[in-house]
């Protein structure tokens, strides 16, 4: 899996691709790490390129999003796949996630 | 595989790729919890469509470390933090999941997900050995 980062009006969108599973999840954890140490206001993870994720990819996020909470900077997630919502709607996360479907719309918020 | 089985089965594509989710989740617990993540464990699964009680039965056996049964549990739902999502994710895609230590030594996971109402007919019984690679 690959990890992409980009500055874009003042948000740092994070754009991992390829499935995130037991494997990856750590690659995306480090990015993750770095992106927080680089971003003081919001974070934007960018999953359209994410067709599978299992528990230790959405544990991953949920580690995001504790760390996010601690230094107040915003999470956001979007563009995800039916497959990958449905995974965060079957752990009930899906409403502890700030979730948007376009990129455009978590650049808005 | 398994995403092909569960459709001739006649799951829909999302049920299918629940219970390869569910699948995905009880082998990647007895990898890193059994194995402490090396990678040369052994696991053997096997699929069976039983159809007098009308539901895919699931099972998959290790030869790693007994765990306590008591700490496989899900985590509340309420409380939002990294572990525990596997053992959830499988209570809640599966209609039953029972754990179980195998008196050979390792570890027994049996689940099972009723079959669809409306499936093409197919005998489908399924055993692998997977070993980490």
């Amino acid at each position: 899996m690959e990890v992409k980062t980009e500055q874009r009006d003042g948000a740092m969108i994070v754009r991992p691709e390829g499935d995130i599973d037991l494997s990856s999840s750590s690659i995306l954890r480090s990015s993750l790490q770095e992106a927080h140490e680089s971003t003081e206001g919001k974070l934007i993870i960018d999953l359209a390129s994410v067709q599978y994720m299992d528990s230790s990819g959405v544990a991953t996020l949920v580690e995001c999003l504790q760390l996010s909470r601690r230094s107040g900077t915003t999470l956001l997630l979007c563009q995800l796949h039916e497959r990958v919502l449905s995974v965060f709607q079957i752990a009930r996360l899906d409403g502890v996630f700030d979730i948007v479907p376009s990129l455009e719309e978590a650049l808005s918020h | 595989m398994i995403d092909t089985l569960c459709g001739r089965l006649g799951y829909t594509p999302a049920e299918s790729s629940q219970l390869c989710l569910a699948i995905d989740e009880a082998l990647c617990n007895v990898i890193r919890h059994g194995y402490d993540s090396a990678p040369d464990g052994r696991i053997r699964m096997e699929v069976h469509e039983r159809t007098d009680t009308g539901r895919l039965e699931i099972l998959i056996e290790d030869d790693a470390k007994q765990v306590d049964l008591d700490s496989i549990r899900s985590r509340d739902l309420d409380d939002v933090r990294p572990g525990g999502l596997g053992v959830h994710l499988i209570s809640e895609i599966m209609d039953d999941a029972i754990y179980e230590h195998r008196n050979e030594g390792g570890m027994r996971l049996m689940m099972w997900k009723q079959l669809p109402m409306t499936g093409t007919p197919a005998k489908a019984n399924l055993e692998v050995d997977v070993e980490e690679s």
